[in-house]
Order: C-alpha cells, then sequence, then structure tokens
C-alpha cells in the first residue's frame, strides 16, 4: 500500500515499504513552465533531508530538486533525460525523477498530506 | 499585493490578463512572461508562424528642430545624418567615456526632419535625462508616453499584417513608414528583435488593444510572452541591454564596431572617438562571443568561463536553452586569446566543468526581408 506525501518546496514522494519515489508537483511545473532540461543523481548516492539531489531547468531558469527524506538513490528516471517534456505531461506520474531507500521513515510521516499540500499551495 | 503597486501597467494591460498571460514585473511595468502557451511553443511558433509581442514598456521619443540628426551624432557612432528618409538604424548611446549607455533605434520619416527614437525600457527615463541636456538647443527631445508599441515577428507577420495595412510588404528591413489602419494613424517599421521577418507598430494608447485584438484573430498569430522574446533574440545573437553591454563595456569589446557609421570612422567625431578607434584598431582585451555548451545543460548569466586548465577567463552574460535549436546557447564575455570561433572553453555550472566552443553568432540564420 503506497502513500504520497508533499513537502513545502513542491516535491511528492510515494512510499511503497522502504523506497521513495521522488517528482515536482504539478503546481511546480506549472510555475516552471516547459521544463527542458533535468539532471539526476546517480545510484548509490547518499542524500541527506532537504539536501540537493537533481536540477530541472526550464527556458528561463534553473530549480533545485531537494531530497524530502533521506536515502540512498536506487533509481533515476532515465527517460527524463531524453524526453524532459514528461515532467509538465505527467509530473506526478511518468516524470518521476529518482527512487531512494528511505533510511527514516518519520521524516516521511512529518510531511504534508495530500490535503495539507493542497491547502498550502491555496495560500501562495 | 504590495511589490506590484508601484508597478505600471502598457496599454494591452487588460488584454493580457483577459489573454491569461502570467505577469511579472519588469522595467518597471507589469509584463507578461508567458501566456498559456508556454514559451517554447511561443517561441516556436514566431520561427514558423507570428508572434504579437507587446513592447509598448519600451521608450518612444521624437527629436524635432532644425538638426536633431547633428544633435543626436554628438552621442552616438551611427550614421545618423546619412539616413534617408523612411530608413531605420540600430545606434549606440554612449557616454563620455565612450562605454555603452544603451542601444536604441532610430528612424527618420518621410517628409520629416524629426527623427523618431525608440530605447530600451529599463533606461528610457534616464536615456531621455541624458540626451535632453546634451542637445544644446540643436533640437528637442519629445518623449511619447501616451504611444503603445507592438512587434508582429515572423514568417507570416508579412502576410498578416498586409491584411490591415496594404502596401506594407513594400517596405523592406530597416524601412519605416507612417500608414492607417481603419482611421488610426500607426507609424510601421519593419525590424524586430527575433531575428525573423516582422514589424513592429507604433501607435497612439487608446488605438492598441483593438489594433492588437484584430491581429490576434487571424489564426497564423499568437500572442508572445517575454520569456520567448528573450530565447528569439538570444537564438538570433543580439544583445541584452544591462546584461550582454552595459556603462562598463565599450562597442568594440560588445562585438558592435558594425554600428559605427563609416563617414563617423573618418570624421572621429563621437563620444571617445580615439579611445574608441584605438580600440578597433588594436583589438580589445576581452570580447563578446557566442557559446555552445558541447552537452545538454544549459549555462545561465553569470557562470563563469575558464580555459581547458580551468583559469577563468571570462563570463556568461546571457545563457538558455535555444527552442528552435534544441539545445542550451549562451553569450558572454572572454578574453581575446579565447575568443575565435571553435575555441575550446568551459563553463562553470554547479561547479562542474561542463565543455563548451566558441561559435559564431547568430545561432539561428537570421530571416529579414531586405528591399529588393
Amino acid at each position: 500500500m503506497s502513500e504520497v506525501r508533499f513537502t513545502d518546496q513542491h516535491e511528492w514522494v510515494r512510499l511503497d515499504d522502504d523506497v521513495a519515489t521522488i517528482g515536482i508537483t504539478r503546481y511546480a511545473t506549472e510555475q516552471l513552465g516547459d521544463v527542458v532540461f533535468v539532471e539526476l543523481p546517480d545510484n548509490g548516492r547518499k542524500v541527506g533531508q532537504g539536501a540537493e539531489a537533481a536540477v530541472v531547468e526550464s527556458v528561463k531558469a534553473a530549480s533545485e530538486v531537494y531530497a524530502p527524506v533521506a536515502g540512498e538513490v536506487t533509481e533515476a528516471n532515465a527517460a527524463l533525460v531524453s524526453d524532459p517534456a514528461k515532467v509538465n505531461a505527467d509530473p506526478e506520474g511518468e516524470g518521476w525523477f529518482f527512487k531512494l531507500k528511505i533510511a527514516d521513515r518519520n521524516e516521511f510521516a512529518k510531511l504534508m498530506t495530500d490535503a495539507q499540500y493542497k491547502e498550502y499551495v491555496k495560500g501562495l | 499585493m504590495a511589490q506590484t503597486a508601484d508597478l505600471k501597467q502598457t496599454p494591452l494591460y487588460a488584454l493580457h490578463c483577459a489573454l491569461q498571460g502570467k505577469m511579472v514585473p519588469f522595467a518597471g511595468y507589469e509584463m507578461p512572461v508567458q501566456y498559456p502557451a508556454g514559451i517554447l511553443r511561443e517561441h516556436l511558433h514566431t520561427r514558423e508562424k507570428a508572434g504579437l509581442f507587446d513592447v509598448s514598456h519600451m521608450g518612444q521619443a521624437f527629436l524635432r528642430g532644425d538638426d536633431p540628426a547633428a544633435a543626436l551624432e554628438k552621442l552616438t557612432p551611427a550614421d545618423v545624418r546619412g539616413l534617408k528618409e523612411r530608413q531605420q538604424r540600430y545606434a549606440l548611446l554612449l557616454s563620455d567615456q565612450g562605454t555603452i549607455k544603451d542601444d536604441f533605434m532610430v528612424a527618420r520619416l518621410a517628409g520629416e526632419t524629426a527623427l523618431f527614437l525608440v530605447v530600451n525600457a529599463a533606461t528610457k527615463f534616464s536615456d531621455f535625462a541624458y540626451i535632453a541636456e546634451r542637445l544644446n538647443g540643436l533640437a528637442t527631445l519629445e518623449p511619447q508616453p501616451d504611444r503603445a508599441l507592438l512587434a508582429l515577428q515572423g514568417p507570416k507577420a508579412e502576410a498578416v499584417l498586409s491584411r490591415l495595412i496594404p502596401g506594407v510588404a513594400q517596405l523592406g528591413f530597416m524601412q519605416i513608414a507612417g500608414f492607417d489602419i481603419a482611421g488610426a494613424d500607426v507609424v510601421v517599421s519593419r525590424s524586430g528583435y527575433t531575428g525573423e521577418d516582422g514589424f513592429e507598430i507604433s501607435l497612439a494608447a487608446k488605438d492598441a488593444e483593438g489594433i492588437a485584438q484584430r491581429l490576434l484573430a487571424d489564426p497564423q498569430v499568437l500572442p508572445v510572452g517575454l520569456g520567448a522574446r528573450d530565447s528569439l533574440r538570444l537564438e538570433a545573437g543580439l544583445c541584452l541591454y544591462g546584461h550582454d553591454m552595459d556603462e562598463k563595456v565599450d562597442p568594440i569589446s560588445a562585438n558592435l564596431a558594425w554600428s559605427i557609421g563609416k563617414r563617423r570612422k573618418i570624421d572621429k567625431d563621437f563620444p571617445a572617438a580615439p579611445t574608441i578607434m584605438e580600440k578597433l584598431f588594436n583589438g580589445t582585451p576581452t570580447k563578446r562571443i557566442g557559446i555552445r555548451p558541447d552537452g545538454k545543460a544549459p549555462a545561465r548569466e553569470g557562470a563563469a568561463i575558464t580555459d581547458r586548465s580551468g583559469r577563468v577567463v571570462g563570463q556568461i552574460t546571457s545563457g538558455g536553452f535555444g527552442p528552435s535549436l534544441n539545445a542550451p546557447i549562451a553569450m558572454g564575455y572572454v578574453e581575446s586569446a579565447h575568443a575565435a570561433d571553435g575555441a575550446e572553453i568551459n563553463l562553470i555550472v554547479r561547479d562542474k566543468a561542463l565543455p563548451a566552443h566558441v561559435v559564431p553568432m547568430p545561432f539561428v540564420p537570421h530571416r529579414y526581408k531586405r528591399s529588393r
């Protein structure tokens, strides 16, 4: 049974057992505009919570994607490198960025729920 | 919002909102950075068909008097006196030290001694003050805050505008003339900031929305925001003032020596002419160049440029993604020893050295329609 949580930096995290899949939210893609480049972390890289893990660039600007939870990178979405437009087309599905084997489930539990995130975005 | 309280709006503000433009502060105005189509589509549509841009934030002025060209030549190295009727020219506004205060367009309208100027939005008030105080009674500067400016750019621009202005196709690149659109007086020049064929249409603020609507009603035309305007001009190798040149840079380092008139070079009668001519003959320590990163990662303004050994030799002044090339592009300044086409350089992006090459500009060939 997977569960999805959100950060105030507009990343989403889906947890399946101890593997977290991470991407950016539709709100984030709408703010960014057309994505033209992504830089993804290498497998095996250990990232702390809040660390810069990936980069997403639109025509206008570059933004960091932060690791919402600490863990070890197990997979990056190579399809985004050749087709960055997938991030805009399906940000919370095919446009996922990377997967982490998470270190601490409590970090995940403290992130925003879907309802909390929606409320947060409304206030922006 | 508090931070937008001091921002001005162009006569097309209501139209931008109706078109769901994403409004951002730019040069003191609330301007659309993009519309729902997005920067990529707006950019590609302009190269393929036609894009309509609101550039009413730019500064327009008439320079009137007995000899406005002579007055203006005190401040620019362009050949202004040699402008024929209906001709427009790119020019640099120079400081006393011969550095670039702005770039602008100057035109002579048919049947008038007056010159028509279009200067950059962010610098318009300082430009107008600077010009006005240096006219020495030879001319009078009349800023036109109640005029709007539209740009219609792209290969279909001629066909689209011809439907409103039969005869506009007679204008060649960098020609300008007055026309009438359903009773509205407009001044149309065949020029722009995209590298494409196209027109800029100067008109009274009250007429702007109606004429913009008529242009947008054509299925070939998409509204285009400042985001695509920037990517289009970068692909065309055109400078953005305040980024690719400013008051610290001279025309030779900026690779804009072509804007110095031939007669002006002989007469050496423009600001800091001896200094600038010396640079023209002997070269400058740094030079503006075009850059193609070897990989896919864009390098942005401010990124350091190094040689292959890692020594810093310059800096990027404009950089991003070129939608028509589907690749990153940039321009910047490097030490002249590294400025030759094909020179191997590195760009420092997120602490990594990314290999790149110096390339000729424009990145995308210009498609201007010169007069036959």
